[in-house]
Protein backbone atom coordinates (compact mmCIF):
# COMPACT_ATOMS: atom_id res chain seq x y z
CA UNK A 1 0.00 0.00 0.00
CA UNK A 2 2.78 2.41 0.86
CA UNK A 3 4.03 2.25 -2.73
CA UNK A 4 0.95 4.18 -3.79
CA UNK A 5 2.07 7.08 -1.62
CA UNK A 6 4.00 10.06 -2.87
CA UNK A 7 6.52 11.70 -0.56
CA UNK A 8 7.95 15.17 0.01
CA UNK A 9 11.62 15.50 0.91
CA UNK A 10 10.43 17.09 4.15
CA UNK A 11 9.04 13.64 5.15
CA UNK A 12 5.29 14.05 4.52
CA UNK A 13 3.33 11.57 2.40
CA UNK A 14 0.26 12.14 0.21
CA UNK A 15 -2.24 9.55 -0.88
CA UNK A 16 -4.77 10.44 -3.56
CA UNK A 17 -8.16 9.12 -2.43
CA UNK A 18 -10.40 10.47 -5.20
CA UNK A 19 -9.93 12.88 -8.07
CA UNK A 20 -8.83 15.91 -6.12
CA UNK A 21 -9.02 14.58 -2.59
CA UNK A 22 -5.84 13.52 -0.86
CA UNK A 23 -4.72 12.44 2.60
CA UNK A 24 -1.46 13.67 4.16
CA UNK A 25 0.68 12.17 6.93
CA UNK A 26 4.30 11.73 7.97
CA UNK A 27 6.61 8.93 6.91
CA UNK A 28 7.75 5.91 8.86
CA UNK A 29 11.26 7.36 8.73
CA UNK A 30 10.02 10.63 10.25
CA UNK A 31 8.17 8.99 13.15
CA UNK A 32 11.18 6.82 13.88
CA UNK A 33 13.48 9.83 13.91
CA UNK A 34 11.11 11.86 16.11
CA UNK A 35 10.62 9.23 18.80
CA UNK A 36 7.48 9.19 20.97
CA UNK A 37 5.04 11.86 19.77
CA UNK A 38 3.36 13.78 22.61
CA UNK A 39 1.39 16.56 20.91
CA UNK A 40 0.09 17.23 17.42
CA UNK A 41 -1.09 20.66 16.36
CA UNK A 42 -3.34 20.31 13.31
CA UNK A 43 -4.50 22.90 10.77
CA UNK A 44 -8.05 24.22 10.81
CA UNK A 45 -10.58 22.53 8.61
CA UNK A 46 -11.49 24.94 5.83
CA UNK A 47 -8.08 26.60 5.70
CA UNK A 48 -6.54 27.29 2.33
CA UNK A 49 -2.88 26.31 2.10
CA UNK A 50 -0.20 26.26 -0.54
CA UNK A 51 2.41 23.62 -1.24
CA UNK A 52 5.39 23.96 1.11
CA UNK A 53 3.44 25.95 3.67
CA UNK A 54 3.88 25.14 7.36
CA UNK A 55 0.50 23.73 8.41
CA UNK A 56 1.01 21.55 11.47
CA UNK A 57 3.47 20.85 14.28
CA UNK A 58 4.41 17.48 15.68
CA UNK A 59 6.04 17.58 19.12
CA UNK A 60 7.90 14.50 20.27
CA UNK A 61 9.97 13.77 23.35
CA UNK A 62 12.91 14.87 21.25
CA UNK A 63 11.89 17.91 19.22
CA UNK A 64 9.17 20.03 17.66
CA UNK A 65 8.86 19.47 13.92
CA UNK A 66 7.04 21.60 11.40
CA UNK A 67 4.84 19.79 8.94
CA UNK A 68 4.58 21.27 5.47
CA UNK A 69 1.68 20.65 3.14
CA UNK A 70 3.04 18.78 0.14
CA UNK A 71 0.27 20.18 -2.10
CA UNK A 72 -1.91 23.28 -2.38
CA UNK A 73 -5.61 23.24 -1.62
CA UNK A 74 -8.27 23.44 1.09
CA UNK A 75 -8.14 21.38 4.27
CA UNK A 76 -11.36 19.38 4.42
CA UNK A 77 -10.75 17.17 7.48
CA UNK A 78 -8.22 16.73 10.26
CA UNK A 79 -7.47 13.63 12.31
CA UNK A 80 -8.84 14.69 15.71
CA UNK A 81 -8.00 11.28 17.20
CA UNK A 82 -4.38 12.46 17.36
CA UNK A 83 -5.30 15.08 19.98
CA UNK A 84 -5.96 12.38 22.56
CA UNK A 85 -3.83 9.62 21.10
CA UNK A 86 -0.72 11.21 19.57
CA UNK A 87 1.06 7.85 19.90
CA UNK A 88 -0.87 6.64 16.84
CA UNK A 89 1.59 8.70 14.82
CA UNK A 90 4.29 6.32 16.01
CA UNK A 91 2.38 3.07 15.69
CA UNK A 92 0.59 3.72 12.37
CA UNK A 93 2.06 6.76 10.59
CA UNK A 94 0.89 5.62 7.14
CA UNK A 95 -2.68 4.65 8.09
CA UNK A 96 -4.52 5.61 11.31
CA UNK A 97 -1.96 8.32 12.02
CA UNK A 98 -2.90 10.47 9.01
CA UNK A 99 -2.86 14.22 9.71
CA UNK A 100 -5.34 15.91 7.37
CA UNK A 101 -7.34 15.57 4.16
CA UNK A 102 -7.02 18.22 1.49
CA UNK A 103 -8.97 19.13 -1.65
CA UNK A 104 -6.12 19.80 -4.05
CA UNK A 105 -6.26 22.99 -6.13
CA UNK A 106 -3.25 22.00 -8.26
CA UNK A 107 -3.08 18.19 -8.53
CA UNK A 108 -0.19 18.58 -10.98
CA UNK A 109 1.98 19.39 -7.94
CA UNK A 110 1.95 15.65 -7.24
CA UNK A 111 4.34 15.17 -10.14
CA UNK A 112 7.07 16.98 -8.26
CA UNK A 113 6.85 14.56 -5.31
CA UNK A 114 8.90 11.39 -4.87
CA UNK A 115 7.80 7.79 -5.11
CA UNK A 116 8.71 5.42 -2.26
CA UNK A 117 12.03 4.44 -3.81
CA UNK A 118 12.97 8.03 -4.60
CA UNK A 119 12.07 9.09 -1.07
CA UNK A 120 14.07 6.24 0.48
CA UNK A 121 17.05 7.35 -1.61
CA UNK A 122 16.57 11.00 -0.57
CA UNK A 123 17.35 10.29 3.07
CA UNK A 124 19.90 7.58 2.35
CA UNK B 1 34.94 3.36 16.37
CA UNK B 2 32.89 4.15 19.45
CA UNK B 3 33.35 2.47 22.79
CA UNK B 4 30.80 -0.11 23.85
CA UNK B 5 29.81 -1.43 27.24
CA UNK B 6 29.81 -5.13 28.12
CA UNK B 7 26.05 -5.06 27.47
CA UNK B 8 26.12 -3.75 23.90
CA UNK B 9 24.91 -7.04 22.41
CA UNK B 10 22.12 -7.26 25.00
CA UNK B 11 20.91 -3.81 23.93
CA UNK B 12 20.87 -4.80 20.28
CA UNK B 13 19.06 -8.05 21.14
CA UNK B 14 16.44 -6.05 23.09
CA UNK B 15 15.77 -3.91 20.01
CA UNK B 16 17.59 -0.77 21.14
CA UNK B 17 17.95 2.29 18.98
CA UNK B 18 21.68 2.88 19.49
CA UNK B 19 23.02 6.44 19.51
CA UNK B 20 26.37 8.06 20.07
CA UNK B 21 26.75 9.42 23.58
CA UNK B 22 30.10 11.11 24.21
CA UNK B 23 31.91 8.52 22.12
CA UNK B 24 29.93 5.52 23.36
CA UNK B 25 27.32 3.45 21.53
CA UNK B 26 24.42 3.60 23.97
CA UNK B 27 20.72 2.67 23.86
CA UNK B 28 18.39 5.67 23.42
CA UNK B 29 15.26 3.54 23.80
CA UNK B 30 14.06 0.02 23.09
CA UNK B 31 10.89 1.03 21.23
CA UNK B 32 9.15 3.63 23.37
CA UNK B 33 10.86 6.07 25.70
CA UNK B 34 7.54 6.96 27.34
CA UNK B 35 6.62 3.33 28.02
CA UNK B 36 10.06 2.76 29.58
CA UNK B 37 9.69 5.86 31.72
CA UNK B 38 6.30 4.74 33.04
CA UNK B 39 7.55 1.22 33.75
CA UNK B 40 10.21 2.68 36.07
CA UNK B 41 7.60 4.76 37.93
CA UNK B 42 5.18 1.83 38.20
CA UNK B 43 7.38 -1.28 38.47
CA UNK B 44 11.09 -1.50 37.68
CA UNK B 45 13.59 -0.68 34.97
CA UNK B 46 17.27 -1.36 34.40
CA UNK B 47 19.73 1.12 32.89
CA UNK B 48 23.18 0.31 31.59
CA UNK B 49 25.31 3.18 32.86
CA UNK B 50 28.65 1.44 32.43
CA UNK B 51 29.82 4.42 30.37
CA UNK B 52 30.15 6.45 33.55
CA UNK B 53 33.64 6.64 35.02
CA UNK B 54 34.74 5.09 38.30
CA UNK B 55 37.72 6.64 40.04
CA UNK B 56 39.04 5.04 43.23
CA UNK B 57 41.05 7.26 45.57
CA UNK B 58 43.23 5.87 48.34
CA UNK B 59 46.48 6.69 50.11
CA UNK B 60 47.29 8.27 53.49
CA UNK B 61 45.92 11.68 52.47
CA UNK B 62 42.87 10.52 50.51
CA UNK B 63 40.39 12.14 52.91
CA UNK B 64 42.42 15.36 53.21
CA UNK B 65 42.68 15.58 49.42
CA UNK B 66 38.96 14.97 48.87
CA UNK B 67 37.99 17.48 51.55
CA UNK B 68 39.91 20.01 49.47
CA UNK B 69 38.59 18.94 46.06
CA UNK B 70 34.89 18.50 46.75
CA UNK B 71 32.35 21.08 47.85
CA UNK B 72 30.68 18.45 50.01
CA UNK B 73 32.64 17.24 53.02
CA UNK B 74 33.82 13.63 52.94
CA UNK B 75 34.37 13.88 56.69
CA UNK B 76 30.61 13.34 56.93
CA UNK B 77 31.20 9.83 55.55
CA UNK B 78 32.22 8.64 58.99
CA UNK B 79 32.47 4.98 58.04
CA UNK B 80 32.53 2.69 55.04
CA UNK B 81 29.13 2.04 53.50
CA UNK B 82 28.15 5.72 53.25
CA UNK B 83 27.65 7.85 50.14
CA UNK B 84 27.30 11.52 49.25
CA UNK B 85 26.11 13.41 46.16
CA UNK B 86 28.24 16.49 45.65
CA UNK B 87 30.13 18.65 43.17
CA UNK B 88 33.67 19.54 42.26
CA UNK B 89 34.26 23.28 41.73
CA UNK B 90 36.91 25.27 39.90
CA UNK B 91 38.56 28.33 41.48
CA UNK B 92 35.95 30.62 39.93
CA UNK B 93 33.19 28.63 41.61
CA UNK B 94 31.99 26.93 38.41
CA UNK B 95 31.03 23.28 38.47
CA UNK B 96 33.72 20.96 37.09
CA UNK B 97 31.41 17.98 37.58
CA UNK B 98 28.77 16.47 39.81
CA UNK B 99 29.40 13.05 41.26
CA UNK B 100 28.59 10.52 43.93
CA UNK B 101 31.35 9.58 46.33
CA UNK B 102 31.17 6.28 48.20
CA UNK B 103 33.26 5.26 51.17
CA UNK B 104 34.50 1.70 50.77
CA UNK B 105 36.62 -0.36 53.17
CA UNK B 106 39.85 0.38 51.35
CA UNK B 107 39.23 3.59 49.39
CA UNK B 108 36.85 6.34 48.35
CA UNK B 109 35.05 5.66 45.08
CA UNK B 110 33.93 8.51 42.82
CA UNK B 111 31.44 7.88 40.04
CA UNK B 112 31.58 10.77 37.59
CA UNK B 113 29.93 11.65 34.29
CA UNK B 114 31.00 9.96 31.09
CA UNK B 115 31.54 13.09 29.02
CA UNK B 116 33.72 14.69 31.71
CA UNK B 117 35.86 11.63 32.43
CA UNK B 118 39.14 12.91 30.96
CA UNK B 119 38.70 16.41 32.33
CA UNK B 120 37.91 15.17 35.83
CA UNK B 121 40.86 12.80 35.90
CA UNK B 122 43.25 15.52 34.72
CA UNK B 123 41.83 17.95 37.29
CA UNK B 124 42.15 15.47 40.15
CA UNK B 125 45.64 14.37 39.09
CA UNK B 126 46.86 17.94 38.80
CA UNK B 127 45.73 18.75 42.34
CA UNK B 128 46.69 15.32 43.64
CA UNK B 129 50.36 16.01 43.03
CA UNK B 130 50.54 17.92 46.30
CA UNK B 131 49.01 15.06 48.29
CA UNK B 132 49.95 11.54 49.17
CA UNK B 133 47.10 9.92 47.22
CA UNK B 134 46.61 7.32 44.51
CA UNK B 135 43.99 7.86 41.83
CA UNK B 136 42.95 4.85 39.85
CA UNK B 137 40.39 4.84 37.09
CA UNK B 138 38.69 1.46 37.18
CA UNK B 139 38.03 -0.29 33.90
CA UNK B 140 36.48 -3.65 33.19
CA UNK B 141 33.48 -2.91 35.39
CA UNK B 142 29.85 -2.68 34.38
CA UNK B 143 27.34 -0.43 36.13
CA UNK B 144 23.66 -1.32 36.19
CA UNK B 145 21.05 0.91 37.81
CA UNK B 146 17.78 -0.81 38.72
CA UNK B 147 15.03 1.58 39.75
CA UNK B 148 11.33 1.54 40.50
CA UNK B 149 9.02 0.40 43.29
CA UNK B 150 9.79 -3.28 42.57
CA UNK B 151 13.52 -2.78 41.90
CA UNK B 152 15.03 -3.76 45.22
CA UNK B 153 12.84 -6.79 45.78
CA UNK B 154 13.53 -8.03 42.26
CA UNK B 155 17.30 -7.58 42.57
CA UNK B 156 17.22 -9.33 45.94
CA UNK B 157 15.34 -12.28 44.44
CA UNK B 158 18.33 -12.84 42.14
CA UNK B 159 21.03 -12.64 44.82
CA UNK B 160 22.33 -15.29 47.22
CA UNK B 161 20.37 -15.05 50.48
CA UNK B 162 23.19 -13.52 52.52
CA UNK B 163 23.74 -10.79 49.91
CA UNK B 164 20.03 -10.16 49.54
CA UNK B 165 19.74 -9.58 53.30
CA UNK B 166 22.50 -6.99 53.17
CA UNK B 167 20.90 -5.19 50.23
CA UNK B 168 17.48 -5.11 51.92
CA UNK B 169 19.08 -3.60 55.01
CA UNK B 170 20.64 -0.70 53.07
CA UNK B 171 19.13 2.73 53.62
CA UNK B 172 19.17 5.47 51.00
CA UNK B 173 22.70 6.63 50.18
CA UNK B 174 24.22 3.54 51.76
CA UNK B 175 26.45 1.04 49.97
CA UNK B 176 28.00 -2.37 50.49
CA UNK B 177 30.70 -4.58 49.01
CA UNK B 178 29.46 -8.07 48.24
CA UNK B 179 32.50 -10.03 47.08
CA UNK B 180 33.53 -8.48 43.76
CA UNK B 181 30.19 -6.68 43.45
CA UNK B 182 29.52 -3.22 44.82
CA UNK B 183 25.95 -2.15 45.47
CA UNK B 184 24.56 1.25 46.45
CA UNK B 185 21.16 2.71 47.18
CA UNK B 186 21.72 5.65 44.86
CA UNK B 187 20.24 6.70 41.55
CA UNK B 188 18.93 9.30 39.17
CA UNK B 189 15.20 8.71 38.83
CA UNK B 190 13.42 9.80 42.02
CA UNK B 191 12.43 6.18 42.68
CA UNK B 192 13.81 3.65 45.10
CA UNK B 193 16.50 1.57 43.58
CA UNK B 194 19.97 0.25 43.54
CA UNK B 195 23.12 0.63 41.49
CA UNK B 196 25.38 -2.36 41.00
CA UNK B 197 29.01 -2.27 39.93
CA UNK B 198 30.33 -5.66 38.88
CA UNK B 199 32.94 -7.26 36.62
CA UNK B 200 32.09 -6.84 32.91
CA UNK B 201 32.06 -10.61 32.44
CA UNK B 202 29.17 -10.96 34.90
CA UNK B 203 27.08 -8.05 33.62
CA UNK B 204 25.26 -9.85 30.75
CA UNK B 205 23.99 -12.61 33.07
CA UNK B 206 22.64 -10.11 35.58
CA UNK B 207 21.01 -8.16 32.75
CA UNK B 208 19.32 -11.27 31.33
CA UNK B 209 18.13 -12.37 34.77
CA UNK B 210 16.64 -8.95 35.48
CA UNK B 211 14.78 -8.93 32.17
CA UNK B 212 13.54 -12.48 32.80
CA UNK B 213 12.27 -11.27 36.19
CA UNK B 214 10.14 -8.61 34.49
CA UNK B 215 12.46 -5.62 34.71
CA UNK B 216 12.17 -3.24 31.73
CA UNK B 217 15.35 -2.23 29.88
CA UNK B 218 15.45 1.58 29.86
CA UNK B 219 17.45 3.79 27.52
CA UNK B 220 19.07 7.18 27.90
CA UNK B 221 15.92 8.93 26.65
CA UNK B 222 13.81 7.85 29.62
CA UNK B 223 16.78 8.29 31.95
CA UNK B 224 16.68 11.97 31.02
CA UNK B 225 12.93 12.45 31.53
CA UNK B 226 13.03 10.52 34.81
CA UNK B 227 15.82 12.66 36.24
CA UNK B 228 14.12 15.82 34.99
CA UNK B 229 10.87 14.90 36.77
CA UNK B 230 12.93 14.18 39.89
CA UNK B 231 14.46 17.66 39.59
CA UNK B 232 17.98 16.30 39.26
CA UNK B 233 20.46 18.35 37.27
CA UNK B 234 22.15 17.18 34.10
CA UNK B 235 25.77 18.22 33.78
CA UNK B 236 26.48 20.49 30.81
CA UNK B 237 22.86 21.62 30.72
CA UNK B 238 21.60 22.71 34.16
CA UNK B 239 25.11 23.23 35.50
CA UNK B 240 28.53 23.79 34.00
CA UNK B 241 31.94 25.34 34.54
CA UNK B 242 30.66 28.86 33.98
CA UNK B 243 27.67 28.72 36.28
CA UNK B 244 27.65 29.08 40.03
CA UNK B 245 26.23 26.08 41.87
CA UNK B 246 24.01 28.59 43.66
CA UNK B 247 22.44 29.41 40.29
CA UNK B 248 21.96 25.69 39.69
CA UNK B 249 20.02 24.59 42.79
CA UNK B 250 23.16 22.91 44.19
CA UNK B 251 23.54 24.85 47.40
CA UNK B 252 22.69 21.77 49.46
CA UNK B 253 25.63 19.87 47.96
CA UNK B 254 28.06 22.38 49.50
CA UNK B 255 29.22 21.88 53.09
CA UNK B 256 29.73 25.45 54.37
CA UNK B 257 30.64 24.17 57.82
CA UNK B 258 33.19 23.81 59.24
CA UNK B 259 34.05 27.36 58.14
CA UNK B 260 37.79 26.63 58.35
CA UNK B 261 37.64 23.89 55.69
CA UNK B 262 39.23 25.25 52.54
CA UNK B 263 37.92 23.66 49.35
CA UNK B 264 38.56 24.61 45.75
CA UNK B 265 36.07 27.29 44.75
CA UNK B 266 35.07 28.20 48.31
CA UNK B 267 36.06 31.85 48.09
CA UNK B 268 34.12 32.27 44.86
CA UNK B 269 30.92 30.62 46.05
CA UNK B 270 31.00 32.66 49.28
CA UNK B 271 30.81 35.74 47.04
CA UNK B 272 28.05 34.15 44.94
CA UNK B 273 26.04 33.61 48.09
CA UNK B 274 26.15 37.31 48.93
CA UNK B 275 25.31 38.22 45.32
CA UNK B 276 22.29 35.95 45.34
CA UNK B 277 21.03 37.47 48.60
CA UNK B 278 21.26 40.85 46.86
CA UNK B 279 19.26 39.53 43.91
CA UNK B 280 22.24 39.69 41.53
CA UNK B 281 22.62 35.99 40.86
CA UNK B 282 19.83 33.99 39.22
CA UNK B 283 18.40 30.77 40.60
CA UNK B 284 17.38 27.46 39.10
CA UNK B 285 13.69 26.84 39.37
CA UNK B 286 11.05 24.49 38.08
CA UNK B 287 8.48 25.53 35.52
CA UNK B 288 5.31 23.81 34.38
CA UNK B 289 3.43 24.43 31.14
CA UNK B 290 -0.17 23.55 31.69
CA UNK B 291 -1.27 24.14 28.11
CA UNK B 292 -0.29 22.16 25.02
CA UNK B 293 3.30 22.26 23.93
CA UNK B 294 6.71 21.14 25.09
CA UNK B 295 9.31 23.17 26.96
CA UNK B 296 12.79 22.76 25.50
CA UNK B 297 16.32 23.63 26.52
CA UNK B 298 17.31 27.10 25.30
CA UNK B 299 13.82 28.59 25.18
CA UNK B 300 13.67 32.17 26.44
CA UNK B 301 11.62 33.09 29.47
CA UNK B 302 10.20 36.49 30.28
CA UNK B 303 9.57 37.16 33.98
CA UNK B 304 8.53 40.17 36.03
CA UNK B 305 12.20 40.52 37.09
CA UNK B 306 13.89 40.04 33.70
CA UNK B 307 14.66 37.30 31.20
CA UNK B 308 15.50 33.71 31.98
CA UNK B 309 16.29 30.54 30.05
CA UNK B 310 15.26 26.90 30.10
CA UNK B 311 18.23 24.66 30.90
CA UNK B 312 16.41 21.38 30.31
CA UNK B 313 12.83 20.67 29.44
CA UNK B 314 10.66 17.89 28.15
CA UNK B 315 7.26 16.29 28.24
CA UNK B 316 6.62 14.63 31.60
CA UNK B 317 5.22 11.16 31.00
CA UNK B 318 4.11 10.90 34.64
CA UNK B 319 2.25 14.24 34.74
CA UNK B 320 1.22 14.45 31.07
CA UNK B 321 2.31 18.08 30.90
CA UNK B 322 5.61 19.67 30.01
CA UNK B 323 8.08 20.54 32.77
CA UNK B 324 11.47 22.18 32.75
CA UNK B 325 14.35 23.40 34.84
CA UNK B 326 15.07 27.05 34.18
CA UNK B 327 17.44 29.77 35.28
CA UNK B 328 15.50 32.91 36.21
CA UNK B 329 16.12 36.07 38.22
CA UNK B 330 15.64 35.49 41.95
CA UNK B 331 12.31 36.80 43.28
CA UNK B 332 10.54 36.39 39.92
CA UNK B 333 6.90 35.46 40.37
CA UNK B 334 5.34 35.74 36.92
CA UNK B 335 6.79 33.91 33.95
CA UNK B 336 6.09 33.36 30.27
CA UNK B 337 7.94 31.17 27.80
CA UNK B 338 8.70 32.07 24.22
CA UNK B 339 7.25 29.00 22.50
CA UNK B 340 8.16 29.25 18.87
CA UNK B 341 7.40 32.96 18.82
CA UNK B 342 4.35 32.97 21.10
CA UNK B 343 4.63 34.07 24.73
CA UNK B 344 2.77 31.48 26.81
CA UNK B 345 2.27 31.60 30.60
CA UNK B 346 4.07 28.97 32.70
CA UNK B 347 3.95 28.31 36.42
CA UNK B 348 7.06 28.71 38.60
CA UNK B 349 7.41 25.83 41.05
CA UNK B 350 10.14 24.26 43.17
CA UNK B 351 12.61 22.41 40.94
CA UNK B 352 11.28 18.96 41.75
CA UNK B 353 8.23 17.45 40.07
CA UNK B 354 7.88 13.74 40.88
CA UNK B 355 9.09 11.54 43.72
CA UNK B 356 8.20 7.88 44.24
CA UNK B 357 5.71 7.98 41.39
CA UNK B 358 3.78 11.00 42.70
CA UNK B 359 3.56 14.66 41.80
CA UNK B 360 5.32 16.69 44.52
CA UNK B 361 4.78 20.36 43.63
CA UNK B 362 1.69 22.44 44.45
Amino acid sequence: MSNTLKYARSHEWVRVDADELATVGISEFAQEALGDVVFVELPKSGATVSAGQEVAVVESVKAASDIFSPVSGTIVAVNDTLKDKPEILNSAPLTDGWLFRIRMSKPSELDALLDAAGYAASHG
Amino acid sequence: MNQRTALYQQHVDAGAKIVDFAGWDMPLHYGSQIAEHRKVREHAGVFDVSHMAIIDVDGPEAAVFLRRMLAGDVATLTQSGMALYTIMLNEAGGVVDDLIIYRLESCYRLVVNCATRAKDLAWLKQHGEDFSVNLQERSGLGILAVHGPAAISTVCSLLPAAHADRVRALGAFRCAELGDWFVARTGYTGEQGIELILPDAQAPDLWRNLLAAGVQPVGLGARDTLRLEAGMNLYGHDMDENTSPLAANLEQTIAWEPAYRVFVGRAAVEIHRRQQAEGKLPKLTGIVLETRGVLREGQRLVTDKGDGIITSGSFSPTLNVSVALARVPVHSTICEVDLRGTLTPVRLVKPRFVRLGKKVFD
